[in-house]
């Protein structure tokens, strides 16, 4: 199965962000690399708005992580609870 | 963070469909063909333009107030590290020959990709796609001028850094970057969106800027982790833009898989020949390294090209056909062109240096096949030459390549001693190029390369008539100043003293 990834500047919006991922894809790997977190995972991976809005305790707009995306790999689709990233192989 | 938001009235599909795909309507003063003339003559096949879209259902309102915050971020840390002499932070003056290269042949790339944006998103036939590019295009100019903008702190203190303009347009290593874009800028729509939204975004901006700007976080250098990552933070979008228009095509007609291939071929090619000059970043001008051009292309370029290519195999698409050869090459690329580099720093903007004891152990490990067996031996006798105070100098000029515009240093496919060379008679003219790749792009559209326009061949017409003075001015390339040797340049002797005074009280 491909790996598809995401990776976010490492900064204090991202941690949430990278422990939500961390919760949800159980599978994901992290890599933490200067100034960035790369998140791998076999196939798929999702964001989900509610477990970001469990942990910084406020209203979390999914579109917010444009500010800090730096890259990622894999088919998108982003709904106002989550972002999915998938290889159909 | 300003972007706190209570829950909307209308859920992101809802508004993307009301602020993106409702903003289009059907032509009446002049039919389809006369407002959309462009889309149809590449041979490419659409139906449903309705069908594309943009799978982070991004909206205009939404689109700036993100851009106003990066921004905003931006130019907070731009000024903290102007206010702070911030350059005295990196690891070491050489450092800056990366950044160099990158304002002289890559920021020019971003304001192309601008342009180019810019025109798709008025000929194509989509709204989605036509708000998309335009996104896009507004991305490109603002990535042009931010590291414009971050890099001119350096030129207050820094040579080589003042006349990047004139010499994207002028000296030779840069024409490899803007003979890929003024490529793809004259195709057709379709083309361009493969050329950049696909090859370039999809495949290539990851080794591009990924390493590139961890690096530059590793080696002190503020501002170009701070463009960088305000230009990648663009850059998911980008990607996802040239992934959904492949698939888009794909989906649309059968017919147009094989039109589709025949572009991935050509500008894989065409990328990696200009990431070639980011493997000698990597590999050799980061005082301190983050990951080697090679360990970069494995995760970058096999294994995430890999998940891409086996993804898209369901609609026909197979790997590009360079692949193969790119596998192979990535042990010597590097090396190669930064031996060329230094042997010809006299018509470079920035310096040249031999590598360190340091350095050559670190190129030992990451590269165990090739670097002790071809590439030490070489600099090991450049460094003895330097010694003896008669430096390996190459006052020649390289045989370019007529597709990629990199000098033909490249080796052969499978033997790294002998230097790949393929000419072709077109018209009764030669022609030159350094692999395969680069011949089969050209003869399939010979009369569009034979108008390329070549650095060398440049030298010997009007106005220069050969006369390489003429040619240091014609370029803005200060001799002795910009050019040459690091060691006892301008910049070391500056950063060293400067340094000094900002860690001592002398
Ligand atoms: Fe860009
Ligand atoms: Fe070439």
């Amino acid at each position: 199965m491909s790996t598809v990834f995401i990776a976010l500047q490492a900064n204090e919006e991202t941690r949430a962000i990278i422990e939500a991922i961390v919760l949800d894809n159980p599978e994901a790997i992290v890599k933490r690399e200067p100034a960035m977190v790369k998140i791998n995972a076999p196939g798929r991976l999702v964001v989900n708005r509610e477990t970001i809005e469990s942990i910084v305790g406020r209203s979390f707009d999914l579109q917010e992580m444009h500010i800090h995306l730096i890259t990622l790999s894999g088919n998108v689709d982003e709904t106002d609870d989550s972002l999915t990233l998938t290889w159909n192989n | 963070m300003d972007t706190q938001v209570t829950k909307k009235k209308l859920g992101l599909k809802e508004r993307y469909k009301l602020l993106t795909r409702d903003l289009g309507w059907e032509t009446t003063f002049h039919s389809r063909e006369e407002v959309f003339p462009y889309v149809h003559y590449e041979g490419i096949k659409i139906h449903d333009w309705d069908k594309w879209e943009d799978p982070f259902r991004l909206t205009m309102d939404a689109y700036w107030k993100y851009q106003a915050e990066k921004e905003r971020k931006f130019y907070a840390i731009i000024d903290a590290h102007a206010q702070n002499n911030g350059h005295l932070n990196l690891t070491d003056a050489h450092y800056l020959t990366a950044i160099k290269i990158f304002l002289q042949a890559i920021t020019p790339g971003e304001y192309c990709a601008h342009k180019g944006f810019a025109r798709v998103g008025r000929e194509f036939g989509g709204v989605g796609t036509q708000v998309a590019c335009q996104m896009q295009s507004l991305d490109e100019v603002r990535h042009a001028q931010t590291q414009i903008h971050a890099m001119s702190n350096y030129n207050k203190f820094y040579q080589g850094f003042h006349a990047f303009s004139d010499q994207r347009d002028r000296i030779w290593y840069t024409s490899v970057a803007r003979s890929f874009f003024d490529d793809a800028l004259s195709s057709g729509p379709f083309e361009f969106m493969i050329a950049i939204g696909f090859s370039f975004e999809y495949v290539l901006t990851n080794l591009l800027f990924v390493p590139f700007m961890s690096g530059a976080a590793y080696n002190g250098d503020m501002a170009t982790v701070t463009f960088g990552f305000s230009a990648q933070s663009d850059e998911a979008r980008h990607m996802t833009l040239g992934l959904e228009c492949i698939k888009f095509m794909l989906e649309q007609d059968p017919a147009n898989l094989p039109i589709v291939q025949k572009w991935i071929d050509k500008w894989f090619w065409r990328g990696l020949r200009i990431l070639a000059l980011v493997g000698t970043m990597m590999d050799y001008m980061l005082p301190k390294r983050v990951m080697s051009w090679k360990e970069a292309f494995d995760i970058y370029g096999i294994e995430n090209g890999g998940a891409l290519f086996n993804d898209l195999a369901r609609y026909g698409v197979r790997a590009p056909k360079g692949w193969g050869d790119a596998a192979a090459a990535i042990d010597h690329m590097s090396h190669q062109l930064m031996l060329g580099l230094y042997q010809w720093s006299f018509g470079t903007a920035f310096h040249g240096w031999i590598p360190s004891d340091d350095e050559m152990e670190w190129l030992s490990a990451k590269y165990p096949d090739s670097f002790d067996k071809y590439y030490r031996p070489r600099w090991e006798h450049i460094k003895k030459l330097a010694a003896a105070g008669t430096p390996f100098k190459n006052y020649g000029l390289a045989k370019l390549c007529q597709t990629c515009q990199l000098p033909c240093v490249f080796t052969e496919p499978g033997d790294p001693t002998l230097i790949c060379h393929r000419e072709i008679d077109y018209k009764g003219e030669k022609y030159h190029f350094c692999s395969d790749g680069c011949k089969e792009i050209f003869e399939n559209e010979p009369e569009k390369y034979i108008q390329a326009w070549l650095p060398m061949p440049q030298l010997f017409q009007e106005p220069l008539k050969g006369d390489l003075g003429a040619w240091m001015n014609y370029v803005s390339l200060v001799d002795g100043q910009d050019n040459g040797d690091f060691d006892g340049s301008q910049d070391q002797i500056n950063f060293d003293k400067w340094r000094g005074m900002a860690t001592s009280n002398k």
